[in-house]
C-alpha cells in the first residue's frame, strides 16, 4: 500500500515535470508546425546551467530562474537568427533543430564532462511528510504543486490574455491569423522563448532526482514527443493529460517490468496512432 | 533518365576504379575506409527510396539498421550459422519494417518524421534496457565473418569485394526502380498524392512497398555493418545514426542515385578524419547539418554546381529550397 | 441506367453547409453543366463524387453502382475521371510522362519495379494518342514547367481522356484562359464522342452554355433550378442568383 502511494506521488511529480517540458513543445508544434528537436537540449542545458549555479552556492530558485532566463535568450537567438531564415520550410527547420541538438549535446560534454552531476534537493524542501502512516518526499509534492501552478498560469495566459488569443488564432490557422493582422513571426519568437524557458525550468527542477548527464537530452526528447502525439499538438490540456499518463506508466512500468519500462512508455502512443491519429485531445483538421 | 554518354563513361570509370581497388590499394586502412563508405552507401540508398523518391523523411531508420544487426549478431552468438542468421535478420527486419510502415504511414510530412523517430527510439530502448536478451550497453561481439565459396572474408580485401558486390546489386536495384513504372508511381505520390489517388493509384500501398524496399537494403547494410565492426551496441540505433544516414542522403542530393553515395563518402571520410584529431564528431555532424540546411539546402552536388555557376558569372542561379520534397497529406 | 446519380447529398464543415440535399441524375452520353456563383459548392460536390471528401449523408452511384463508400482510387477504376480547376500536374516531368502516369493508374504495370517505363511502347503509344486528341502531339517531350497555362489545361484533359473514362468531370476547364484558348478547348470538348458522359462546373454561364444539354444551377450548396438550356436561362431564379435582383 505504502509502496503504491509513493509510486503514485512519484508518477505525479514526473508527470508534472513532463508537462513543463512538453507544454512548450506542444505549443511550438501547434503554432510553427515543427517538432522542436532541440527541446531535450533546452532541458539538459537548463539542468547543467542550474547545477553549475547551485555548485557556486546560489539559491535553488535563483538557479532555476536564471537557467530559464538564459534559455529564453538562446531560444530567441535560435528562432530569430536561424529558424526565421527558413520560414515556411518546415522540414529544413526540423533538421536544423536536430543539427543544433547535436552541437549542444557535444558542447555540454565539453564543458561539464561525462560525469553525472546530482544537485541536492533544496534545503527548505528536503525531508518528507508523514501522513496516514506513509512518508512522502516534500520535494516531489512541491514539483506537483509548481507544475499545477504553471499549468494554471499557462491556461490563464492562453485563454484570457491578448497574447494567448493570438497564439490560439495562430495554432488554429496561421495564414488566417496573419490576414487578421497578427504578427505571426513575433508570436513564433515568443512561443519559442516560452517553450525554451519552461524546458530549462523543468531541467533544473528535475535535476535532484533525474541527475544531469550526457544523453539526458536524448532521454527527454522522445518523452515530449510521446506526450504530444498522445495529447494532440497545440493542446495544453492534451499535454497535461499525456504527461500524467506517461508519468504513471513510467513509474509503474519501472516497478513491475524494469527491463521493458522504457518500451511500455510508447505503447499508448502506438494505440493512439492506430485508433485516433490526431491525438486524444487534438482536433481533426478540416 | 537522360543517357549522357560522357556521364555514363565517367560513372563506369569510377566503378572500375572501385572494383579494382583491392588490387592497387596497398594500405589496408584505406581498403577498410572504402568498405565503410560502400556499406553506408547501401544504407543511404535504401533510405533515399523513402526520403528522396517517396518524400517521406524517416528518422527511425537507425532502429531498423540496428535491429537487423542485432538479430544476426544474437543468433550467431547463440550458435546459429551465418546461413541461418542472415536470412533471419533480413526477414525479421522486413517484418519490423512492415510494423513501422503500418504505424508511420498513418500520416505524412512532419508527423511521419516524428512517428518514425519515436519508433526508432523504441528499438533503441529495447536494445539498451532489455539487457537479458540484448546484453544492454555491453553490446554483442560477433566472432568471425562468413566464408562464402570458401573465400575467407576476415581478410579486409576479400571483405571489401563482398561489400562492393552487394553495393553494385543495390545500385542496380535502385536503377531499375527509378526507371520502372513503379518508380514513376512512387514519385507521383510524393508530388501529388491526391491526384494520384484520383488517377487510380493506391497511394498507401505504393508507400508501404517503398518502405519495405527501403527496409530491405537497410537490413542488408546492418548485416554488413556488424560483419565489419564485429560488434554492435545500442549506440548504433541512436538518433545520431539516423541523422547521419539522413545527412548522407541530403548532403549528396536527394532523389538521385549518385547523391547518397557521394554523401556516404563525404560523411565517412569526414568522420574518420575528424575522429583522428578530435573527439568532437557529434559537434561536427551538427554543424554540417546546420550549414548544409542553411546554405546549400539542395545538397552538395547540385549546390556546388550552383555556386560554381554563379562564381563564373554565367547566371545567378537561384538557391533552391531543401532538395527534399515532403509528401503532403493529400487526403483532402 | 443513369451514368451518374447523386441522391440527397449533404456536407457541412462545422456549421457551414456546403452541400444541401443535392439530387442529380445524369444520363449516359449527356453533357451536364453545373453553374453557380463562387462559393456555391460546385467543387465540393465534385470532391464528394470523386471521393476526396466524404459526404455527411446521401448516396452517389456511378453507372448504377453505389460508390458512396468506394475509395477514390477504385472510382477511377470504375470509369470516373476528372480535371482540376487548380492545375495539379507533375511539373518536373514532360508532358508525355504526365499522361503516361494517368495511363499507369489503371494499368497493372504500375506495380512493376523491374522494367524500364520508357520501353513500354504500348503505353507510350496510347499516351501519344491521347496527346494527339488534345492537339499536343508535337510538344510531348517538353517539360511541363515550360508550357503555357492553356497547354496545361489540355494536358489535364489528355490525362483524363487517356483513362478512357465513362464519366468525365471537368472543373472549370476554361478558367484563366484567353478567348482563343477557350474556343480551342470548347472545340476539343465538342469532339469527345458521346460514349463519354461529361459533367462540367463553370461559374461563368456564358462561356459554357453551348456545351450543355442540361443545366443545374447551384447556389449556397443547394440545387435552385434544373432543366434544359433554354429553361434554365429563362428561369427568373437564375437571373436572381446571377444579377442579385
Amino acid at each position: 500500500m505504502a509502496v503504491w502511494s509513493l509510486l503514485a506521488v512519484n508518477s505525479l511529480s514526473l508527470g508534472g515535470l513532463l508537462f513543463l517540458l512538453s507544454a512548450g513543445f506542444s505549443l511550438i508544434f501547434g503554432l510553427m508546425r515543427i517538432p522542436n528537436l532541440m527541446h531535450g537540449s533546452f532541458f539538459m542545458l537548463g539542468a547543467y546551467l542550474g547545477a553549475s549555479l547551485l555548485q557556486r552556492g546560489y539559491n535553488f530558485w535563483f538557479a532555476a530562474l536564471a537557467a530559464s532566463a538564459a534559455m529564453v535568450v538562446i531560444g530567441g537567438l535560435v528562432e530569430r537568427l536561424l529558424l526565421r531564415r527558413l520560414a515556411g520550410q518546415e522540414l529544413a527547420q526540423v533538421l536544423l533543430t536536430l543539427g543544433l541538438s547535436f552541437v549542444i549535446a557535444d558542447l555540454c560534454l565539453m564543458i561539464w564532462t561525462g560525469d553525472p552531476i546530482q544537485p541536492a534537493t533544496p534545503a527548505q524542501l528536503g525531508g518528507g511528510v508523514r501522513t496516514l502512516g506513509m512518508f512522502f518526499p516534500i520535494y516531489r509534492l512541491a514539483i506537483i504543486g509548481i507544475a499545477v501552478a504553471i499549468a494554471l498560469g499557462l491556461w490563464v495566459l492562453i485563454d484570457w490574455t491578448r497574447l494567448g488569443a493570438m497564439i490560439r488564432a495562430g495554432v488554429d490557422d496561421a495564414p488566417m491569423a496573419r490576414v487578421m493582422g497578427i504578427q505571426v513571426s513575433r508570436l513564433f519568437t515568443a512561443v519559442f522563448c516560452i517553450g525554451a524557458a519552461l524546458a530549462a525550468f523543468a531541467g533544473v527542477m528535475g535535476s535532484p532526482f533525474l541527475s544531469v548527464y550526457p544523453g539526458l537530452d536524448a532521454d527527454m526528447l522522445p518523452l515530449a514527443l510521446i506526450v504530444v502525439i498522445l495529447g494532440g499538438a497545440g493542446s495544453l490540456l492534451g499535454a497535461l493529460v499525456g504527461s500524467f499518463i506517461i508519468g504513471l506508466l513510467y513509474n509503474f512500468g519501472q516497478a513491475m517490468f524494469p527491463d521493458l519500462a522504457y518500451v511500455i512508455l510508447f505503447l499508448p502512443m502506438v494505440l493512439v496512432l492506430i485508433l485516433r491519429p490526431q491525438g486524444l485531445l487534438g482536433r481533426v483538421q478540416t | 533518365m537522360t543517357s549522357n554518354p560522357g556521364r555514363t563513361g565517367f560513372v563506369l570509370l569510377l566503378l572500375a576504379i572501385l572494383a579494382t581497388l583491392p588490387l592497387w590499394m596497398t594500405s589496408l586502412y584505406y581498403v577498410n575506409i572504402a568498405s565503410q563508405i560502400l556499406f553506408w552507401a547501401v544504407f543511404a540508398l535504401g533510405l533515399n527510396v523513402l526520403v528522396g523518391y517517396g518524400g517521406l523523411v524517416s528518422l527511425g531508420h537507425a532502429g531498423l539498421f540496428g535491429f537487423s544487426g542485432y538479430v544476426a549478431a544474437l543468433l550467431m552468438v547463440n550458435g546459429y550459422s551465418h546461413a541461418a542468421a542472415l536470412p533471419a535478420a533480413i526477414i525479421g527486419t522486413l517484418l519490423m519494417t512492415a510494423v513501422f510502415a503500418a504505424l508511420a504511414l498513418r500520416s505524412t510530412g512532419i508527423s511521419f518524421l516524428m512517428i518514425t523517430l519515436a519508433l526508432g527510439q523504441i528499438l533503441w530502448g529495447i536494445a539498451y534496457r532489455w539487457a537479458d536478451v540484448t546484453r544492454g550497453d555491453n553490446g554483442v561481439n560477433v566472432a568471425g565473418r562468413p566464408s562464402p565459396f570458401g573465400i575467407d572474408l576476415t581478410e579486409p580485401r576479400a571483405f571489401y569485394v563482398a561489400v562492393f558486390i552487394t553495393f553494385i546489386l543495390c545500385l542496380l536495384s535502385m536503377l531499375a526502380l527509378v526507371r520502372s513504372p513503379y518508380g514513376a508511381s512512387l514519385r507521383g505520390t510524393r508530388d501529388q498524392p491526391r491526384r494520384m489517388r484520383a488517377l487510380g493509384f493506391n497511394v498507401w500501398m505504393i508507400r508501404f512497398i517503398a518502405f519495405l524496399f527501403s527496409g530491405f537494403w537497410t537490413a542488408v547494410a546492418g548485416i554488413l555493418f556488424i560483419y565489419y565492426n564485429q560488434f554492435i551496441s545500442p549506440q548504433v540505433m541512436a538518433l545520431q545514426t539516423s541523422a547521419e544516414a539522413l545527412l548522407m542522403v541530403i548532403s549528396g542530393g536527394t532523389a538521385t542515385l549518385a547523391g547518397p553515395v557521394v554523401g556516404a563518402a563525404i560523411v565517412v571520410i569526414m568522420k574518420n578524419v575528424v575522429s583522428a584529431y578530435v573527439e568532437r564528431w557529434n559537434m561536427v555532424l551538427g554543424i554540417i547539418f546546420v550549414l548544409i540546411i542553411s546554405f546549400m539546402p539542395e545538397g552538395l552536388v547540385p549546390g556546388t554546381a550552383r555556386l560554381w555557376r554563379s562564381m563564373m558569372g554565367r547566371r545567378r542561379a537561384a538557391k533552391m529550397p531543401l532538395g527534399l520534397k515532403v509528401a503532403g497529406e493529400g487526403s483532402r | 441506367m443513369s451514368a451518374l446519380t447523386v441522391n440527397g447529398l449533404c456536407k457541412s464543415f462545422g456549421g457551414l453547409h456546403v452541400t444541401r440535399n443535392v439530387h442529380l441524375n445524369v444520363e449516359p452520353g449527356e453533357r451536364r453543366l453545373i453553374i453557380g456563383p463562387n462559393g456555391a459548392g460546385k467543387t465540393t460536390l465534385f470532391n464528394q463524387i470523386t471521393g476526396d471528401l466524404k459526404p455527411n449523408s446521401g448516396a452517389i452511384s456511378l453507372l448504377g453502382k453505389d460508390i458512396t463508400k468506394v475509395p477514390p482510387r477504385l472510382r477511377a477504376h470504375l470509369g470516373l475521371a476528372r480535371t482540376y480547376q487548380i492545375i495539379t500536374l507533375f511539373p518536373r516531368d514532360t508532358i508525355l510522362r504526365n499522361v503516361t502516369l494517368a495511363l499507369l493508374g489503371l494499368s497493372k504495370l504500375r506495380w512493376n519495379p523491374f522494367v524500364p517505363l520508357d520501353r513500354q511502347t504500348a503505353l507510350m503509344e496510347k499516351a501519344e494518342e491521347a496527346l494527339g486528341r488534345v492537339g499536343l502531339a508535337g510538344l510531348k517531350d517538353r517539360p511541363l514547367a515550360e508550357t503555357s497555362y492553356g497547354e496545361r489545361r489540355r494536358v489535364e484533359i489528355a490525362m483524363a481522356l487517356a483513362q478512357d473514362p465513362k464519366v468525365l468531370l471537368l472543373d472549370e476547364p476554361f478558367a484563366g484562359l484567353s478567348a482563343d484558348e477557350r474556343h480551342g478547348i470548347a472545340k476539343l470538348l465538342a469532339s469527345i464522342p458521346r460514349d463519354v458522359t461529361m459533367v462540367m462546373i463553370e461559374h461563368d454561364m456564358d462561356v459554357a452554355l453551348d456545351f450543355a444539354d442540361r443545366i443545374t444551377l447551384l447556389h449556397f450548396g443547394e440545387v435552385i433550378v434544373e432543366g434544359s438550356r433554354a429553361e434554365v436561362v429563362a428561369d427568373p431564379r437564375t437571373r436572381e442568383v446571377y444579377l442579385g435582383a
